[in-house]
């Protein structure tokens, strides 16, 4: 149950609590804390960019690997592309620390760039 | 747990939401008149009327003016004349990158009609996709804000999980939040397919530019090979580098009505003045979903044909099927206004959504707006109210500028920017419990006044009879009475008292506003 003025829904996790309930006995209300600043900067930062990074390593490292003709392949992987990217941001705010979220898109970056490696993506 | 992920998502809808609500306002608003983007040219050139024309003459006519203009050129389009648009329409073009210049011919002559100068409903389609910006940036904002459009559906299907129940709830009475909330519901849930599919494909038309890796590890950045072999273009030549002399248009139209049973949409000319040059005829895409334009290309010199595009794979074909939903061109008259029904419902999810967000805020009592909440009223005001005026005023400034104006096409395009940017401009600066009810009547009295004005500048004399436009005039009329009415309902919320709910509300209805 959210305080009774809440009509404002604010992020949820990792909310310094402390220092909004020390806020609210001097000012009556609750107003975003730096700290809190930073940790919903974080995650937008990590839903775009990480969420970019993982859509386009997938993208890439599919049109390789899918077992069909090269141009299907292609198509196959750039018309999920978006989906894959929707899932990482919505995991990215749903995750329930910043640290956690960090780890899935790593979770999910490394082991698609390591394949592309494995594919010779990067070798020209 | 579960009640943490409703939370967050609740939070994420409506940050995204109100991120993007804008430029998605905007981006519907234009997008759904594209549905109708060939009557509104045809409306903007009144002087146009159906000529009967043979495509080959034509072909060579468009071919002779682009000769003249630009001979060489790294390219040519021409689009034959249909009944729906009267005239030759070319293009030519030095370079991928552009200037692409444009004209549009009369058929008999071969020379520019004397129609006035005008965009028609291509400047919205454009903008619907580019916003009147330099056309890469464009792109990219306009794809951003849809990819943030689609975090903002998940999100919002996760947030409501009375879904079917919220379909029939609508408490207009309850309190001025309930009802923005469950107007915003029934718009966002009924509409719910249409948001999805009108998102997703709107990305996926533009896939290989926003999401290059594919093409760019398995074709090693070659997107035209990639095109040739998914299908969907034939296989171009380079150019020579030897100066050569273009084939006659004619046969070649003749050829590709003998190869592909009908005369093209279009032809396109790859390095017209040299040797290598190649001839592409460009077919309406068959019936059915798809969006893809069968293709046969010819020898430039000789006119035989080089080779033809047409069969496509299962996962490039379900891309323009993607394609072909996004536009519509395979509705027929009924379903192209259940398309239009849904782009408005769009828009109105988008308007509420982002008027709900300023109300769920509004400060109790006497106390004053911050200054978020005001920009955000100013920018609600100035973009749902602001924006179709505009487009009425581009309609208006189309029929009220001197045919022979120079730059007239321009002057219109400022028209819709001038009268946006002053609803927006008025709004923000006399904020108050009048201004929605005035900028409202204010649009709804612009598309009143289109019709009457097109009668007394084109209507008496117009070529074609003088109910060529019957439906045009009667859309603007359902506009204009559509804004009038919505402006009455704002003026009757000035008189009475904010109705706040009896009570506070509860914490999941507090997640949903």
């Amino acid at each position: 149950m959210l305080a009774s003025s809440a009509h404002v829904v604010r992020f949820p996790f990792r909310r310094p609590r402390a220092a909004c309930r020390g806020l609210r006995a001097l000012t009556g209300r609750t107003a975003p804390t730096p700290a809190y600043r930073a940790a919903v900067l974080g995650r937008i930062l990590l839903a775009a960019l990480g969420g970019y990074a993982v859509a386009a390593l997938a993208t890439g490292l599919l049109a390789l690997v899918l077992p069909m003709p090269r141009s299907e392949a292609v198509t196959t992987a750039t018309l999920t592309s978006f989906a894959v990217m929707v899932a990482v941001v919505v995991a990215v705010f749903a995750a329930r620390s910043l640290a956690r979220a960090t780890a899935l898109v790593l979770g999910l970056a490394l082991p698609l760039a390591g394949g592309l490696w494995l594919a010779g993506a990067f070798t020209g | 747990m579960r009640q943490g992920f409703r939370q967050s998502m609740a939070w994420l809808h409506a940050w995204s939401g109100l991120l993007v609500g804008w430029v998605l306002f905007a981006v519907f608003v234009t997008g759904t008149a594209s549905f109708y983007r060939s009557e509104i040219s045809q409306w903007m050139r009144p002087e146009l009327v159906a000529t009967e024309t043979d495509p080959g003459r034509a072909a060579e006519r468009g071919a002779a003016y682009l000769q003249r203009q630009m001979p060489d050129a790294m390219g040519w389009f021409i689009e034959l004349p249909t009944p729906e648009k009267p005239a030759i329409a070319v293009m030519w073009w030095k370079s991928m990158e552009g200037p692409f210049h444009q004209a549009l011919l009369d058929p008999e002559t071969g020379e520019p009609t004397s129609a006035r100068a005008t965009k028609g409903g291509d400047f919205l389609y454009r903008f619907h996709y580019e916003l009147s910006m330099p056309p890469m940036l464009g792109r990219w904002i306009v794809g951003a804000c849809t990819l943030v459009m689609l975090v903002a559906l998940v999100s919002g299907i996760v947030t409501h999980r009375r879904i079917f129940a919220d379909f029939f709830t609508f408490r207009r009475d309850r309190s001025t939040q309930r009802g923005w909330l469950d107007a915003h519901n029934v718009a966002g849930v009924l509409g719910l397919p249409f948001h999805l599919m009108i998102a997703y494909t709107g990305l996926t038309l533009l896939a290989t530019l926003y999401m290059p890796w594919g093409v760019r590890t398995a074709y090693k950045g070659d997107e035209i090979r990639y095109f040739v072999e998914a299908g969907l273009m034939p296989d171009l030549r380079w150019a020579a580098g030897k100066p050569g002399t273009l084939t006659p248009l004619g046969p070649v139209v003749a050829a590709s009505v003998a190869r592909g049973g009908k005369a093209p949409e279009g032809l396109s000319v790859w390095n017209p003045g040299d040797a290598n040059a190649t001839v592409v005829a460009i077919f309406e895409e068959p019936h059915g979903l798809s969006h893809h334009h069968p293709q046969i290309a010819f020898d430039g010199q000789t006119g035989a044909v080089l080779g033809q595009a047409g069969a496509v794979g299962a996962a490039t074909g379900t891309g323009t099927v993607m394609a072909g939903l996004h536009m519509g061109h395979f509705a027929g008259p009924a379903l192209r206004v259940l398309f239009f029904l849904c782009g408005l419902m769009g828009a109105a999810t988008v308007a509420t959504g982002l008027v709900l967000w300023a109300v769920a805020r509004a400060p109790k009592g006497a106390a004053p707006a911050g200054f978020g909440l005001r920009l955000v009223r100013a920018l609600n005001l100035g973009t749902i109210a602001g924006l179709p005026a505009g487009v009425a005023a581009y309609f208006l400034a189309n029929r009220l500028l001197p045919v022979g104006l120079s730059e007239r096409a321009s002057w219109e395009i400022g028209a819709f920017f001038a009268i946006w940017g002053l609803v927006a401009l008025v709004g923000a600066l006399r904020p108050g419990p009048r201004a929605w009810s005035q900028a409202l009547g204010l649009v709804g009295a612009l598309f009143l006044s289109v019709p009457p004005v097109a009668a007394l500048t084109t209507g008496l004399n117009l070529p074609g009879g003088a109910l060529r436009f019957l439906g045009f005039d009667l859309m603007m009329l359902a506009l204009g009475l559509g804004f009038v009415v919505a402006a009455r309902k704002a003026a009757a919320r000035v008189g009475a008292p904010l109705r706040r709910p009896a009570r506070d509300l509860t914490g999941e209805e507090a997640l949903r506003a």
